[in-house]
């Protein structure tokens, strides 16, 4: 499991997930995106899943976890590539009736 | 009469880098059936799961809780029905009705969200919790392939 960071513009911060995403690998990147939020403290918090090849619910406590830590700071979060297997185990969370978060299948890659 | 054609049984500690290794080996095991792909990712999410519920809760009296073992039963069948079985000796689950409740979790800090069994209940076919306060838990998730 990897992150790479998107374009940052001041208010929007972006991380680009890849790899394989459970509990194990989900306790690392935590911290990493929690300390970047609080850091540069933007609007719009994006979380992209297009890379990302295998996602259980770890995956959904991370993103409510992180929905947690932008709304500290007053951002919202906007999840994008929640395609596929993806997709699916977000849609059986019911994430998508949160306020405050956006799902989108778009990936923010281009 | 169904009939048992190939069985896997695997031994892990309960760590979470197990995760991993539990769900690609049990489905390239399962890939032999020759599955759809989402039967296969339905198949590898559920058996993470399981083997993540085994992690988080089943050890966690232990001092060091990778001391603990996760035990991993699979057969195929001729009928193309999988059965996986996932068993641990820990803690145990006292009341299972409500552990099986979606979004119920006692693992907040741990940032659970409580689906493990809604998952397991949803990507498979019939799902089976066995368990026992002191003794530990059975997981037995059964899955039938598209002909």
């Amino acid at each position: 499991m990897k992150i790479l960071y998107g374009e940052n513009d001041g208010s929007t911060v972006t991380f680009c997930l890849s790899g394989e995403l459970d509990h194990h690998t989900a306790k690392k990147l935590r911290a990493e995106i929690d300390g970047e939020i609080l850091l540069s403290r933007p609007a719009v918090v994006k979380l992209d899943f297009s890379d990302v090849t295998m996602m259980d619910s770890s995956g959904i406590g991370l993103i409510l976890g992180r929905k947690q830590t932008a709304q500290s700071v007053g951002a919202t979060v906007r999840v994008s590539g929640a395609v596929g297997e993806i997709g699916k185990i977000i849609r059986l969370s019911g994430l998508e009736r949160l306020p405050g978060l956006t799902i989108t299948e778009e990936s923010e890659k281009r | 009469m169904k009939k048992a054609i190939n069985e896997l049984k695997l031994r892990l500690p309960a760590k979470s880098e197990n995760e991993a290794v539990a769900r690609a080996l049990v489905c390239s095991f399962a890939a032999t059936l020759d599955p759809t792909v989402g039967e296969l990712a339905d198949l590898r999410c559920a058996v993470s799961e399981a083997v993540t519920n085994v992690v988080v809760h089943a050890y966690r009296e232990l001092k060091d809780s990778a001391a603990g073992r996760i035990y991993i039963s699979v057969r195929l069948y001729d009928t193309r029905e999988i059965t996986v079985e996932i068993t641990d000796t820990g803690c145990g689950i006292a009341d299972v009705e409500k552990a099986r409740e979606p979004f119920f979790t006692t693992g907040k800090e741990d940032e659970r969200c409580g689906m493990g069994f809604l998952v397991m209940e949803s990507y498979t076919d019939s799902l089976t919790v066995r368990s026992k306060p002191g003794r530990g838990t059975t997981v037995i998730m059964k899955k039938k392939l598209t002909p």
